[in-house]
């Protein structure tokens, strides 16, 4: 798979995937817990970086499109302000159209 | 024997000679890049505020590749992650934090502080930003203006450059590098005068 199988453009709505693999064993994941199943906003794509899930391993990591993501902090935690945000690096393949 | 009974330096000495015997990395090059480290300080990314301030075209510059705009000033950046640089205006704040471990933009600012690294400012950062900086650093956002808090979570590193504090004009960039201090360029701090 090419690193434009996972392309989102600016103002894209995108939702993290509510994929939890440490749980299924060992895993290095980039992915804060606090955006897992959460929606937000496409910035910019930042580069294609090779995916740290597999270089942590040694394992041979194909480059994957890097996009930083702007939450609405109070979609995560209610009493939150509206307006304030949290801006995270997200890898395309943790990100879907919700 | 067990590897946690190996003395460290042995285990280091061991690592660096199947580095070089392999290929990777010369002890030159190791030598080089621990000089590198030690000598990068929060000094060098407050001369690059300074000259955002003073000069529009380098701002410019810093906030669209953050890495080339301090080689510019000759700090070197080979071999470090990209550096990204976010602009504070009168509408927004931005406060780095790595929540997943202590990715910090070592090249402008040399190693992180022991607090950015703790778990207290790594979980409050991102739950309660505004209570953590008004309580801990005695730094208040005001109401009007937006938080935003980024959390450096994988192969960019992230530097805010703050607002030129009023009082400065006509200051050179020396004398405006001296007031921006390590917590204003995370965002924890704004420079103040006096």
């Amino acid at each position: 798979m090419t690193a434009t199988a996972f392309a989102f453009a600016p103002g894209d709505i995108v939702r993290v995937k509510d994929d939890w693999p440490e749980r299924r064993g060992p895993a290095h994941i980039r992915t804060p817990y606090y955006v897992r199943g959460v929606q937000g906003q496409i910035v910019r794509h930042l580069g294609d970086f090779p995916n740290p899930e597999d270089l942590a391993f040694g394992r041979p990591a194909e480059p994957r499109p890097l996009y930083h993501v702007r939450f609405k902090k109070g979609v995560i935690w209610a009493e939150d302000r509206a307006d304030d945000a949290l801006l995270v690096e997200i890898f395309g393949h943790w990100l879907e159209k919700p | 024997m067990n590897i946690l009974d190996t003395p460290s330096d042995r285990l280091l000495a061991a690592v660096r000679d199947l580095l070089a015997q392999k290929g990777i990395a010369t002890t030159a090059e190791i030598q080089e890049r621990i000089a590198i480290t030690d000598r990068a300080s929060p000094g060098q990314g407050a001369r690059m505020v300074a000259k955002a301030w003073v000069d529009p075209a380098y701002r410019a510059r810093l906030l669209d590749d953050g890495a080339k705009a301090a080689e510019e000033l000759g700090i070197p950046m080979r071999g470090m992650p990209p550096l990204g640089v976010l602009e504070n205006t009168p509408d927004t704040h931005n406060l780095v934090v790595c929540t997943l471990c202590s990715c910090y933009p070592r090249g402008v600012l040399g190693y992180p502080p022991f607090w950015y690294k703790s778990a207290a400012f790594r979980a409050r950062a991102v739950r309660d930003p505004r209570g953590m900086l008004a309580e801990e650093w005695k730094t208040v956002i005001p109401d009007d203006i937006r938080l935003t808090v980024v959390d450096s979570t994988a192969d960019y590193r992230w530097m805010v450059l703050p607002m030129r504090p009023d009082g400065t004009d006509g200051w050179s960039e020396e004398q405006l590098a001296a007031i921006v201090r390590e917590g204003d360029m995370i965002g924890v701090t704004v420079p103040t005068i006096g």
